[in-house]
């Protein structure tokens, strides 16, 4: 259970601070306030009809936190999970404020970034779908993509098709 | 001495409920025929506490309805004036509105000064009304037949009230402080105080928790005495008390005379003021008052609070001092360990358990309150009722001693509310329907708890009309919620069970009792909020019964682990009701019905939780496996798993904190070794399979 503890550091009215990860070699970032904690994996008790990219529910000190694969999610295609990680993030949800975890390959860095360097994503091309995405960023050579973490998990917990969740 | 009061005004509002609950109880139970003095002595007993209460707490308009009430309650007990039903109907609503006030005050809602107007003139009639003649209402009754007198005793000039108030020397210990009480009389009008310090001894001698003082008052205030008795209502008897008229016109002079003080009076000297016609009762103990306060600083911390009775307390610190002995031979054993006290070790930890399961389930008992907390409103809803629908209607109530968790008490009532409602508005005809039907003319509603298993049990019955089945799909195929021919191949239980469905309602016209559509769904979903189920029963002409079932408390489950490949379930032990193996001659196909097994004579359908929940790697072949025998409304069921595992106690956690609700599950739970198990719905998740089987499923079960 490899908790980082990340400073804040004093920032500039538009500069803001990522964690990004690596997901099936592409860079992704979230906005590091949303981010509660990493830990490793570990497996994740299976909820019976869910969608496969919804691995299950952990036990986060008490809590039932459910994990989602990103790359089922985007189909970025299975790969197993013993080196992976899994980012706890503070999702807004219709329910309020829910904590969820997505699986991802590696943590990569926190990066600092000027507003006026974001971009919005191009309708085409990319691999995950522009709903999820809040925009790229810049970051040495390559691009990073941000995720709008309220859309991707927030959306999950919509109510089933047969009507039967209570939201 | 200065004490901020307001920190107990949360406790004088939850007493003050108790309160109108004990004088709704009790007047619903007179009979005016026989009047109980002992029940009309707790009404009155109830109505003064708030009283009391409210005027220390500066709510005026309360305590003053409150007392236009008591006066009435008084005559009533001091056998002046004989109990009506139309009298006690009018109290009633009284309680209704002091309720209300209450309520507002509490929230700081609106008062509803018309309803109030009309029911405070209706007490007023009542109380200038005939077989009363020597009893006064003036200090209370601002207008009505009072007015003259209201009127003389404006244009009069001031009364002068000489007070005499002589405190015991405890005083101060009773937490009472005679300052506020001069600044309360000093409110009525012009004040002189004259202190007596005689009684003061030297200094050397002087117990400063002790009161030495007198005082002399004189008070120039349009009073009537009464007002100045309330002043002094809780040091009644803490002191020597005397107030008298000292300085008034003769005309008020005989309007006094008439008075009959309504109220309790402290040992009265009064010389200028002819005695009372009636005897006046004693005032209550002053004892009370002081265990009042007491309590009240116990309780003031808490928004909500729960009361224990002190039995309950006792053994949990009885438990807690076992625990302590137990921990602390345990650590005896672990500074110097040797192999030979490995035994010793062994018992200490059965014993450990033994003691933190004990303590678990009395702390949970605390949580447990009897059902009677909801039940004892619904003799009051079913007066009501009936009265508004011209109906007879007779409420039996059994089980209410059955305790159940506070919180599920709490959600359970407004269903409950809802299905009595019914009961009276739907179920139960109307006196001549009934006696043409060949019944009695009073209808009977049973209301009734008891515990089963794991639950409690509710039962909501009738003795009318019962569910029509013809009149329900008709309304369902009107609604658009079945088509015809859906309604003909449904069962009895699966058209009564349309009921519950958003938007459905029989009723004919829609009253202000009943009949709004939004009822019966919320019922349901109310229920299963609290992990519960509602079944109805019902026989045409014969009546309905309707059944609830909650579990005892929200936050913990005796639960029977099962595996399912390598998942692993908490299926609730109250739900099962055996667990067997079964020989593959036992399994046969019933069509619609899909696997069966023969137990005991009756064909039990077979659930395969590895289909329903998509399990890999599970055992496939019946008959080396296990099934678990679960019952919901239409009958037991198998559920095929692989194995036992064991029995505990879970703690449940909700999935849908973090996540949303899952069909089929009712939460999930922490296991032993830090791994997360679900825990199956058993209702859900039986409606779950059927769904899933085609041939038996209609698309409005959910």
């Amino acid at each position: 259970m490899d908790e980082v503890n990340i400073q804040h550091e004093q920032l500039g009215d538009n500069e803001q601070q990522f964690m990004t990860f690596l997901l099936a070699g592409e860079i992704y970032g979230v906005d590091i306030l949303r981010v509660r904690e990493i830990r490793g994996w570990e497996r994740a008790t299976r909820v019976p009809n869910t969608p496969a990219y919804m691995k299950g529910v952990i036990n986060l000190r008490g809590l039932i936190v459910p994990v989602f694969d990103l790359r089922e999610r985007f189909q970025l295609g299975a790969e197993n999970h013993h080196d992976a990680v899994v980012i706890i993030l503070r999702v807004q949800s219709a329910q309020g404020e829910q904590e969820m975890g997505v699986i991802a390959d590696a943590v990569a860095e926190v990066l600092e970034t000027d507003s006026s360097m974001l971009r919005v994503t191009p309708e085409f091309g990319g691999r995950v779908d522009t709903r999820f995405m809040e925009g790229l960023v810049p970051s040495g050579e390559r691009m990073v993509m941000l995720l709008n973490v309220d859309k991707l998990l927030g959306e999950s917990i919509e109510p089933s098709a047969d009507g039967m969740a209570v939201a | 001495m200065s004490i901020d009061i307001s920190q107990f005004l949360d406790v004088f509002y939850e007493e003050s409920f108790e309160g109108l609950a004990v004088m709704e109880q009790g007047l619903l139970g007179l009979d005016p025929d026989a009047v109980d003095g002992e029940t009309i002595n707790a009404i009155f007993r109830a109505a003064h506490s708030i009283k009391g209460g409210a005027g220390t707490f500066g709510l005026n308009e309360v305590s003053e309805f409150t007392h236009t009430m008591e006066t009435l309650l008084d005559q009533i007990r001091d056998g002046a004036r004989g109990v009506t039903t139309s009298s006690i109907n009018v109290l009633l609503r009284a309680t209704d509105c002091i309720q209300h006030l209450l309520k507002a005050s509490q929230e700081g809602s609106e008062v509803d000064q018309a309803t109030l107007e009309a029911v405070s003139s209706e007490l007023e009639q009542l109380l200038s009304s005939e077989d009363e003649a020597d009893s006064d209402n003036a200090d209370v009754d601002p207008h009505g037949d009072s007015l003259d007198q209201t009127l003389q005793i404006d244009s009069e000039s001031t009364r002068v009230w000489s007070i005499s108030f002589k405190p015991a020397p405890h005083l101060f210990t009773t937490g009472n402080d005679p300052v506020r009480l001069f600044s309360e009389l000093a409110d009525m009008g012009e004040l002189e105080i004259v202190t007596d310090t005689s009684r003061l001894p030297d200094f050397n001698d002087l117990d400063p928790e002790q009161c030495y003082l007198d005082w002399y008052l004189t008070l120039h205030a349009n009073v009537e005495k009464q007002a100045i008795e309330e002043v002094f209502e809780w040091v009644e008897g803490d002191c020597e008390l005397s107030i008298e008229l000292s300085q008034e016109s003769v005309l008020e002079k005989t309007m006094v005379a008439d008075e009959t003080a309504p109220g309790p009076e402290p040992e009265p000297t009064e010389d200028d003021v002819p005695t009372p016609v009636k005897d006046t009762k004693p005032s209550p103990p002053p004892k009370k008052t002081t265990q009042v306060k007491a309590q009240k600083k116990a309780n003031a911390a808490e928004n909500s609070s729960i009361r224990v009775g002190i039995d309950k307390v006792d053994h949990l610190i009885n438990l807690v001092g076992e625990l302590v002995i137990t921990q602390s031979m345990l650590g005896q054993l672990g500074e110097v360990f040797e192999m030979n006290t490995l035994e010793q070790l062994k018992d200490g930890l059965a014993q450990f358990e033994r003691n933190t399961r004990e303590l678990q389930e009395s702390v949970m008992r605390i949580r447990m309150i009897p059902i009677s907390f909801a039940f004892n409103r619904f003799p009051r809803l079913v007066h009501d009722v009936s009265a508004k629908l011209g109906k007879k209607v007779d409420l039996q109530v059994s089980g209410e001693e059955t305790e159940v968790d506070k919180t599920v008490i709490e959600k359970i009532i407004d269903p409950l509310v809802h299905l009595v409602r019914n009961a009276v508005d739907h179920g139960i005809e109307a006196p001549d329907v009934r006696l043409a039907s060949g019944k009695r003319e009073t209808g009977t509603v049973t209301l009734s708890a008891a515990h089963r298993g794991g639950n409690i049990v509710i039962e909501i019955a009738d003795d009318g009309a019962g569910l029509r089945r013809e009149k329900i799909l008709g309304k369902a195929v009107e609604k658009h919620i079945v088509t015809e021919d859906e309604g003909e191949r449904m069962t009895d239980d699966d058209v009564y069970n349309l009921i519950f469905h958003p938007g459905f309602s029989t009723a004919e016209t829609i009253s202000d009792v009943s009949g709004r559509g939004v009822g019966m769904d919320v019922v349901r979903s109310n229920i299963r909020e609290l992990g519960g189920t509602v079944e109805i029963n019902s026989t045409e002409g014969q009546g309905s019964a309707i059944l609830v079932r909650l579990p005892l408390t929200l936050a913990i489950l005796d639960g029977q682990t099962v595996a399912v490949g390598e998942e692993t379930y908490i299926v609730p032990l109250a739900s099962i009701i055996e667990s067997i193996q079964i020989k593959p001659s036992q399994i046969n196909m019933v069509v619609g019905k899909g696997e069966t097994f023969k137990l005991r004579d009756s064909f039990i359908p077979i659930v395969r939780l590895h289909d329903l929940f998509d399990i890999k790697n599970s055992i496939q072949e019946l008959a080396e496996g296990l099934l678990v025998i679960v019952e919901d409304s239409s009958g037991p069921k198998g559920i095929f798993v692989d194995r036992l595992l064991g029995q505990q106690q879970v703690v449940i956690k909700s999935l849908d904190a973090n996540y949303k609700k899952i069909p089929g599950f009712s939460g999930a739970t922490i296991l032993g070794n830090g791994s997360v198990a679900l825990i199956i719905d058993i209702p859900e998740m039986l409606r779950l399979a059927t769904q899933s089987r085609p041939a038996m499923a209609y698309p409005l079960t959910a």
